[in-house]
């Protein structure tokens, strides 16, 4: 993609030269991509493939026998909450369907959510922070880079898709079906790449981009909850006029309708060409939605480094908290009907081992917790990392010049994090105590969920504390906190399963979290862990004071 | 007291890199100090030191009577800095940007900011991410130049500005200096640097090369003389000092280091000299002079890459 195409394209008119000029370069702009990411992307196609290789190797155990899986099925079908939260299972005789129907839908949108990052990122983000426009003066189209990232993050969808497959099929589930499972994930990657790439030419903003693009992605899943909820027992149009639904009416282990996948294709072969016309509407830099303007003067409030602060993480606390509230909500409804939804002994006494002591709902309580924590320790860790991100855009040089120490500018992230963290997890209580309350008819229970949300904390807050003590120590390294996260919660999943030895799962705070509600708790580990997680900020705040800042 | 700024002896190294190698810089109170060099010479380094940003390795700097790593926080509060390259939060208007960071400093005067602002004519309802780069200039300039303080670093301040505006700047900047504020100016603006410096030193690869005032400076250039003599021009070429010389008949065209300039003179007096043409040194060829001479003797490239 070099001269010689610019060449020939001349000769044979302008048409072609615009269409084909339009792509001059994408190539190299691929490699460029692939160079950027070829650890992000590996890392995140590994996760994805090792959920789904390892819950496929752990449902067999669950669901040993016919009888099992049927009950299994059944306890999610007649179950309109689960069936909103994870979709229908198609054949309750099907191992696959029934151990798999919560990584289809669910599985999915994270897919999609990291796609349209992937799009984002080498799109807007690249023209925002200015590096596009260093590239689109050289000899590169237009179009290459929506091209480039456009392939990156298709390629990246299939890689994952076949992988997924054979991990499947190598778990001991059938071909056919694994390769259902699979190219879904990689489709509804695909289509979303497409929604990514139209985001990214509507805002002039990364941020609002991604924003824009997990509405969409939010709105189809809504679409496919009521869909699939509403219907008496199959789903209703609604779910057919959602890509999240189009890809679980794939039906991996169920029928497998190949066909399906097709509705996936044309959909982001129609959004990505609606993308591609609004590129060659616009300038650069600029997107669809003008800026609207802002005050004039700064409210009171805005004078310190706190309140500047909270302003540029309100935004962003606001979407995590109606998130995990709504999460609460969901699992703290699906409570109490917990009950019905495994009647198979072994499955029970799996559940009671795996999770809790007394009771299946307080069990599956716990078990969310656990998993909302690690949600909820993702947010510590971005709101920790934006010390890093003002550092080295330049915006923490001019306030680092004013009367602001290094210590109070730190705190003030580190705050936003520590206290951001707790909101959310007891606002996520909070809703989960109220919903599971209500729908057990004891509100006595709120407590008990409010409580269990809180011991999360400690452990949530040593993830905030690793980051800060890495932004400190060696502020290049900073994405440790991601890779400390994904380590525990690997330990925390897969340990049990490959029966790996205590010490080794000892080693992620969250091992140490009580179960709650239904267990006992003991306030050593919780304070050792708050004790850990204040050590690990000392030392981070204490290593910024007397290290160089980053220009 | 009398320094502002007092730097000797600075050295700060990244990896492999020095950086700064034993910069010397002294800044009077109540001046305009120009602070030159070619791009990567350390200007920037320099002033992220003298700003407490970064840690120098050795050397001694003194800061308006401080140390300014240690008595960072308290040395802030009387000084004001403008980036070369300002990046604003993209969520967070021009007009928030300036009351913010100078609340930060400790308190700003609002109608200077309305005065300030009329006068850059900056719109500071537009958000951060909106901001043309010269407009994101002004905004740190205004932020600066509304807080009342002793001392205003500001490295590169006009780049992105457009030729209106430079002269504005250059306006708020002499106001400042009748006022008896000090000023760190690092510039590549000639033109900026002869209309504002009191003071001016270059340095380059991380040494002070040339300190003084811009006349004193002069004097250490080439003027160029073309003269018509009334005889052959003897002994001119041999003269200390003497460049370049071209011979044509009684036509002699040469540059002479202005220092030469007075014995020079005299030689050519004294063979007769029928018409004399003198160009003085321009700003310009001192810079160049200074730039040049490192790339050529550090890189062996002799091509002016001074663009700006």
């Amino acid at each position: 993609m070099t001269a010689s195409t610019v060449l020939s394209a001349g000769e044979t008119g302008t048409a072609r030269r615009e269409q084909e000029g339009g792509l001059v370069g994408t190539g190299a702009l691929l490699r460029l991509a692939l160079r950027r990411d070829r650890v992000v992307a590996t890392a995140w196609i590994l996760i994805f493939v090792v959920m789904a290789a390892g819950s496929a190797g752990a449902v067999a155990e669950l669901y040993p026998t016919m009888e099992s899986r049927v009950h299994g099925a059944a306890g999610i079908n007649n179950t309109p909450a689960m069936v909103a939260l994870y979709g229908r299972v198609y054949d309750p005789t099907s191992l696959g369907a029934v151990g798999l129907v919560k990584l289809v839908a669910f599985g999915a949108a994270f897919v999609a959510l990291v796609c349209m990052f992937t799009v984002v990122r080498h799109t807007r983000s690249e023209e925002e922070a200015g590096r596009l426009e260093l590239i689109g003066a050289t000899v590169v189209g237009r179009y290459a880079a929506l091209t480039a990232a456009l392939l990156l993050s298709v390629g990246a969808s299939l890689v994952l898709g076949v992988l997924t497959a054979f991990g499947l099929a190598g778990a001991g589930l059938p071909t056919s079906g694994a390769f259902a499972f699979g190219l879904s994930w990689a489709f509804v990657g695909i289509a979303f790449s497409a929604v990514g790439a139209v985001a990214a030419q509507v805002t002039s903003s990364a941020r609002t981009a991604m924003g824009l693009g997990a509405t969409v992605l939010a709105a189809a899943y809504l679409l496919r909850a009521i869909g699939d909820s509403t219907g008496s027992d199959s789903e209703t149009w609604l779910s057919w006029v959602s890509p999240i639904g189009w890809g679980q009416q794939v039906r991996p282990f169920a029928g497998d309708q190949w066909w399906v996948l097709l509705y996936l294709l044309v959909f982001a072969v129609l959004v990505s060409s609606g993308a591609y016309a609004l590129v060659s509407r616009r300038d650069h830099g600029a997107g669809l939605l003008a800026d609207k303007p802002g005050p004039a003067n700064a409210a009171a409030s805005l004078r310190t480094p706190f309140a500047l602060a909270f302003r540029l993480q309100r935004n962003g606390l606001v979407g995590w908290l109606s998130g995990v509230c709504l999460g609460g909500l969901v699992l703290g409804s699906m409570a109490s009907q917990v009950g019905n939804m495994i009647d198979s002994p072994e499955a029970r006494d799996f559940i009671a081992k795996l999770g809790g002591q007394e009771g299946l709902t307080d069990a599956f309580l716990s078990a969310e917790m656990g998993i909302l924590a690690v949600i909820v320790a993702a947010y510590g860790i971005s709101a920790a990392l934006r010390l890093r991100s003002e550092e080295t855009t330049g915006r923490a040089e001019p306030l680092l010049a004013t009367e602001v120490s290094r210590l109070r500018y730190a705190l003030s992230h580190v705050l936003i994090a520590l206290v951001g963290t707790t909101v959310l997890m007891l606002g996520m209580g909070v809703f989960a105590g109220l919903a599971h309350g209500l729908a057990a008819d004891d509100l006595g229970q709120v407590g008990r969920v409010i409580g269990a949300a809180a011991v999360q904390l400690p452990a949530v807050w040593v993830l905030t504390g690793i980051t800060v003590a890495v932004f400190g120590l060696a502020p290049r390294a900073v994405m440790a906190g991601w890779v400390a996260l994904v380590v525990f919660v690997l330990l925390g999943q897969l340990g049990p399963v490959l029966k790996a030895p205590e010490w080794l799962m000892d080693i992620s705070p969250f091992s140490h979290t009580p179960k709650l509600p239904g267990g006992t708790v003991e306030a050593l580990p919780l304070v050792v862990l708050t004790l850990i997680a204040a050590a690990l900020i000392v030392v981070g705040l204490t290593s910024f004071r007397r290290r160089d800042i980053a220009s | 007291m009398t320094t502002a700024i007092s730097v000797s002896g600075l050295v700060k190294t990244f990896g492999q890199t020095r950086a700064l190698d034993g910069l010397d810089l002294t800044v009077r109170t109540g001046e305009v100090h120009g602070f030159l060099g070619p791009n990567g010479a350390g200007k920037s380094t320099t002033i992220r030191v003298l700003l407490g940003l970064l840690r120098a390795d050795s050397g001694e700097t003194t800061l308006l009577g401080g140390d300014p790593w240690a008595d960072a926080t308290s040395l802030h509060r009387r000084l004001a800095y403008v980036p070369g390259d300002v990046s604003l939060w993209p969520n967070l208007s021009g007009g928030e940007v300036i009351d913010l960071l100078g609340r930060l400093r400790g308190g700003l005067d609002q109608q200077r900011r309305a005065e300030l602002l009329e006068r850059f004519d900056l719109d500071p309802t537009k958000k951060g991410r909106t901001y043309s780069k010269g407009n994101r200039q002004k905004v740190a300039l205004v932020a600066a130049l509304t807080s009342d303080v002793e001392l205003l670093i500001l490295d590169e301040p006009t780049s992105g500005l457009d030729p209106l505006m430079e002269a504005v700047f250059q306006d708020c900047i002499a106001e400042e200096r009748d006022r008896g504020r000090t000023v760190l100016l690092s510039s590549h603006i000639l033109a900026e640097v002869e209309a504002l410096c009191d003071q001016v030193s270059i340095i380059r690869l991380g040494r002070t090369v040339e300190t003084g005032t811009l006349s004193q400076l002069r004097h250490l250039t080439r003027t160029s003389i073309t003269a018509e003599l009334a005889g052959p021009p003897n002994g001119i070429a041999d003269h200390a000092g003497v460049h370049d010389l071209k011979v044509d008949g009684t036509t002699v065209k040469f540059d002479v280091d202005t220092k030469e300039l007075d014995g020079v003179l005299r030689q050519l007096t004294s063979v007769g000299v029928r018409s004399l043409t003198s160009t003085p040194p321009t700003l310009e060829e001192l810079f160049l002079r200074h730039y040049e001479s490192e790339l050529s003797s550090e890189s062996g490239k002799h091509t002016a890459a001074v663009s700006k």
